[in-house]
């Protein structure tokens, strides 16, 4: 495919050849949602619309046997609505010109189709023309943020082993209130980092474990910051520095206390915020210290990396 | 005993399968994540109603093979999607934490 194509807003010519890759590479299949709603053409309107309620969804296919036979939208049920005939079969006011995508083509046609013919979905049919997937604006949004995310991951991974030496490293990650999708990044690619030069496992969980209740920390309790790793090869330890920006924990002694927690409900709800973050994180180093102001905590913590034969 | 072995025996839903399928040491049942980190075991599975993205970060640095998702609650595709990369199984179970719990006891001891 030449050019830019109807209906993508990139020019595949000029554009990142990573990006464009991804948008040919990615199948329909792969995208579409394989769970599929779908209705009988002598069910009524009422069902359409209590389908398309219970399920938060704007359409559904209309199937006779495996076959797709039209497709009823929340428009369709909009004009059954101000006309009074929600209760005449669905076949009365169901689209039969359905536009499908099939599921090996390039997701670039799923895009494009979008555009092109504005329907908030597209079914999709395998070779045999069986109804597969239903495909939808968010589908797309949902896979390519994934795809890219992954994409942007191994870009920063090569960078930063770049940066790395052989032995040492140091690694910084950024903290924001409440981001639970980026904590754990942190701890992951340190777990990975010590892995990669053979460190004794139970180190390496220390490590991570650490690393990763200061992240959380920082998430649940502070309004952000930084938490850096450096680990010296020759000192043959790990120094994890966790700075915040406020507002400072008012009782440290209860903090490093188990079961002692200002975490609010909801952030319990998804199993954090137990009042076991710090106690944890003590636990696991052989120095820690803490400093806490209404300007910022500091969480300093060194774990040696050599199993000690003597004290 | 193994995943693809749990998996029959309990009537598991796999939603994956980019994982290993080495030899599990036990299991450890969880919904607090800090207690997980603290007192899971390598090669373990993790038995939670915990199902969100940083299950499969805490199951990671604690280097259990999979997550056993209780009582069908539904698994966010950000979640699916951490678990393919770090090679997590999530294997779904209609049944609560309790008789998950119970019935992998019996199939890991009782060998």
């Amino acid at each position: 495919m030449q050019g830019s194509t109807h209906g993508i807003p990139i020019d595949t010519d000029k554009s990142s050849p990573i990006i464009v890759d991804l948008i040919y590479r990615l199948k329909i299949r792969d995208v579409m949602t394989s769970t599929i709603l779908s209705c009988r053409p002598e069910q009524t309107m009422q069902d359409a619309q209590k389908l398309m309620k219970d399920n938060s969804i704007t359409g559904v296919p209309v199937m006779v046997e495996r076959r797709l036979v039209g497709i009823v939208s929340m428009d369709d049920v909009i004009n059954a609505l101000m006309t009074g005939t929600m209760g005449q079969p669905i076949e009365k006011h169901m689209s039969r010109q359905v536009i499908v995508l099939e599921d090996d083509m390039p997701l670039s046609f799923g895009i494009s189709w979008l555009d092109k013919y504005r329907y908030g979905r597209f079914p999709v049919l395998n070779a045999k023309k069986e109804l597969v997937g239903i495909i939808t604006s968010r589908d797309i949004i949902v896979t390519l943020l994934l795809e890219m995310n992954k994409e942007i991951e191994r870009f920063e991974e090569a960078t930063s082993h770049r940066e790395a030496s052989t032995s040492g490293f140091h690694l910084e990650y950024t903290t924001r209130r409440f981001d639970f999708e980026m904590a754990g990044r942190l701890s992951t690619e340190t777990k990975r980092q010590l892995k990669e030069r053979d460190l004794p496992p139970k180190i390496i969980r220390r490590v991570a474990v650490a690393a990763y209740e200061l992240e959380m920390n920082q998430v649940v309790h502070s309004a952000g910051g930084t938490v850096r790793v450096v680990y010296d090869g020759n000192q043959g330890r790990v120094e994890i520095l966790a700075q915040d920006t406020g507002p400072g924990i008012p009782d440290v002694e209860s903090a490093l206390s188990e079961g002692f927690s200002t975490a609010t409900e909801w952030v319990r709800s998804l199993g954090f915020g137990a009042g076991m973050g710090l106690p944890n994180t003590q636990r696991v180093s052989d120095a820690f210290s803490i400093e806490s102001s209404p300007a910022g905590t500091c969480v300093k913590v060194t774990i040696a990396t050599e199993e000690r034969s003597n004290p | 005993m193994n995943i693809s072995q749990v998996i029959s025996q309990l009537q598991l839903q796999s939603l994956h399968d980019c994982w290993d399928d080495g030899p599990l040491s036990g299991a450890y049942t969880s919904d607090l994540m800090s207690d997980v980190m603290a007192h899971a075991k390598e090669a373990d599975l993790l038995i939670t109603i915990q199902s969100h993205k940083n299950t499969i970060a805490v199951a990671t640095l604690v280097g259990a093979r999979g997550v056993i998702v209780c009582n069908n609650r539904p698994v966010p595709e950000d979640m699916l999607a951490a678990a393919r990369q770090e090679n997590i199984a999530i294997l779904v179970s209609r049944e609560d934490q309790f008789s998950v719990s119970g019935r992998l006891y019996n199939l890991l001891r009782g060998e």
